[in-house]
């Protein structure tokens, strides 16, 4: 046993964990207020790192004025995104708008290649100091900054939806779009509305993973790893998709932990959460805080 | 509610079930389907080898796309994992032939079955969640498939892949693009009939009941759990026998192929083609092997104006994918099959539309 390993490796499992559960928390909010499974969840991450990549590098803006506008660009991008592709799917049957979202998925993805290749590029320097002392461990600036900027942006959620009118009206839209309707509720500026943030959440959590690892293609895969986040904590919770966030992130980690030590398979760290999702999936379907689907006849 | 029945043109009427449940809808299409199956027996011996290549190639993902099309267009069950059925196809082909020696002649049928076992198995889960928590637990399986394949050196040979033999039967071999064809072809009719026929039987009825609404299919008597999980079993068989066929046409199998990007195409296939509709597949897989086609075409004739445009060549062709899935979707979301109805129901009443 190598407990300084595990104790290192848990804390990455925290942190990578934590960055789940920012992405997860994005594709619940579509979940939740629109009934669209965004399969191109991942494919925000990646577009927000690369424009703001290209500004920073390209143009040699500084960190503090390419963010916002990255920012910003996601803000257009989502609502557009909402308006051209996803309006017209309202009302079909979940495989269309499953497929829709897919085909979003690849097409960005191409598109990203496209434009910026298929190599990993990295963010010209933006911390000073590259890693920080913490409890005696050396942990990198960025991961620290991911922490404290994926744990304002769960607070901030809270917040939004507990108290701000617009995250009153999403609620009540998840709730039931025909009764927030009538309320005087716009539910089509809700979609969109909803669209927007979780475009520009997943781009900060791009830029974040960007600034750690570098901007690769690989940054999408956080699409695809959001599916056993969101099922373990429940596909419309919140709360769930950081719970399940950390134990995913964990998981991981442990499982790649258990594999260098005793098991020796290999690929462990990739394929352990798609395990974990099947066994979920069988034994508690609607996760740990999803709301259980009642049919009547 | 099937499409057929739903754009059908006034003054055609049926007046029995047995006029009803034909598979095809007049002697005039029973007969120009025959003539086409004819016509294609003599096309290795006029077509060049692309041609052939291309045929070839629509007729295994054909098999697989209809395989999926059982499952997703007519049983309503969503499937992202479908190239794990085929590249386990492809590999238990290769296997039973390289490792216990069975003929490939048998090998391709027999690994179709075995893939069937492997989709009931996957397709447990079907019995309890369905729709979107579907969705993802076949995700998951196909992430779960692909780790199987790049592991398990004594069934795909691991990164090295594994060789697939040639079909021989007494002494001659299947090994030109010429001679293949008709193999390919063999299964294609074989597959497609079997399907229309199972579509016209009461496994099939009950297959497009759960689909339509599972609790009233339930209600009727349908046991819901075992036809999810069939249709599950089918569908793994369809594709294996096409995985099959790709391994023993392209003599090796590598382990790379096959991705959810794969899986994706044989969505895109269906749904371009026409959820729950036989010869919508058909259109569907053609259009599908024909893009990629097109968009190698297209920058090859641009190539002069914009010379950087041939690397990137595997960005284009996957955009075309995602954006012909997108566009089909919005405007089309019946598919070219109901193109297809549209345009013959358009003549039928010209020029009195109603």
């Amino acid at each position: 046993m190598n407990f300084d390993l595990l104790l290192q490796l848990v804390v990455n499992g925290i942190i990578v964990g934590t960055l789940y559960g920012v992405v997860a928390m994005c594709f619940v909010l579509i979940y939740k207020s629109t009934r669209v499974v965004n399969f191109a969840q991942g494919e925000f991450l990646l577009i927000g790192a690369w424009t703001c990549w290209w500004l920073l590098v390209k143009f040699e803006l500084p960190f503090w004025f390419g963010f916002p506008l990255t920012l910003a660009f996601m803000v257009i991008f989502g609502i557009a995104l909402q308006t051209i592709v996803l309006r017209p799917m309202i009302g079909e049957p979940i495989i269309s708008v499953i497929m829709v979202t897919i085909g979003l998925s690849i097409f960005f993805q191409a598109l990203m290649g496209l434009l910026f290749g298929h190599e990993t590029k990295v963010y010209p320097q933006v911390f000073e100091t590259s890693s920080i002392d913490v409890l005696g461990m050396q942990v990198q600036s960025a991961y620290v900054l991911s922490m404290a900027i994926s744990i304002s942006i769960m607070i901030a959620f809270y917040y939004f939806f507990k108290y701000s009118r617009m995250g009153l009206a999403m609620r009540a839209t998840a709730f039931d779009q025909q009764v927030a309707q009538s309320l005087g509720i716009s539910v089509k500026s809700v979609f969109a509305a909803s669209w927007a943030i979780s475009a520009v959440v997943s781009a900060l959590a791009g830029i974040v993973i960007g600034l750690v690892n570098g901007v690769s293609s690989a940054l999408s895969f956080f699409g695809i790893k959001v599916f056993p986040v969101v099922i373990l904590g429940g596909l419309d919770s919140i709360v769930g998709s950081v719970v399940g966030g950390l134990i995913i992130g964990i998981l991981e980690n442990v499982a790649e932990f258990v594999d260098s030590q005793w098991l020796h398979i290999g690929n462990l760290y990739v394929i352990a959460p798609f395990y974990g999702l099947v066994i979920i999936l069988m034994i508690k379907p609607y996760g740990l805080f999803g709301t259980k689907d009642i049919e009547r006849i | 509610m099937s499409l057929g029945s739903s754009m059908r043109p006034c003054g055609d009427f049926r007046t029995s079930y047995a006029s009803d449940t034909t598979i095809f809808a007049t002697p005039v299409t029973r007969y120009l389907v025959i003539a086409l199956i004819i016509g294609l027996l003599f096309v290795p011996l006029i077509g060049n080898p692309y041609l052939l290549n291309l045929m070839i190639q629509i007729g295994y993902y054909g098999i697989a796309a209809l395989g999926l099309n059982l499952v997703v267009g007519f049983t309503g069950q969503i499937s992202l994992g479908h190239s794990a059925f085929f590249g386990f196809g492809a590999f238990a082909s290769a296997w039973l032939n390289n490792s216990l020696g069975v003929p490939v002649f048998f090998a391709i049928p027999l690994a179709g079955c075995l893939t069937m076992l492997v989709g009931l198995l996957v397709g447990i889960p079907a019995g309890r969640i369905k729709g979107l928590y579907l969705a993802i637990a076949t995700l998951a399986s196909q992430f779960i498939f692909e780790d199987f394949f790049a592991r398990a050196d004594w069934f795909t040979g691991g990164s090295s892949g594994a060789m697939a033999e040639y079909l021989t039967v007494f002494g001659f071999s299947f090994d030109t693009d010429q001679t293949y064809f008709y193999i390919v072809l063999f299964y294609v009719v074989l597959m497609f009939t079997f399907t229309s026929n199972l579509i016209r039987s009461r496994d099939g009825r009950a297959l497009v009941a759960v689909r339509d609404h599972y609790l009233s299919a339930e209600i009727m008597g349908i046991n819901l759990t075992w036809y999810r999980i069939m249709s599950f079993g089918l569908s793994a068989l369809y594709a294996g026998i096409g995985g099959a066929l790709f391994g023993h046409y392209l003599g090796f199998v590598s382990t790379e192929g096959f991705t959810i990007i794969l899986s994706i195409q044989f969505l895109a296939m269906i749904i371009i083609g026409g959820l729950g509709s036989i010869y919508g597949t058909l259109l569907g897989t053609i259009f599908m092997v024909l893009l990629p086609e097109l968009m190698e075409w297209g920058v090859h004739l641009t190539s002069g104006v914009f010379p950087d445009i041939v690397q990137s060549l595997a960005y284009i062709k996957e955009m075309a994918i995602g954006l012909a899935i997108i566009l089909f979707l919005i405007f089309e979301p019946e598919g070219l099959a109901h193109s297809w109805k549209r345009i013959k129901a358009y003549w039928k009443l010209y020029p009195f539309s109603y």
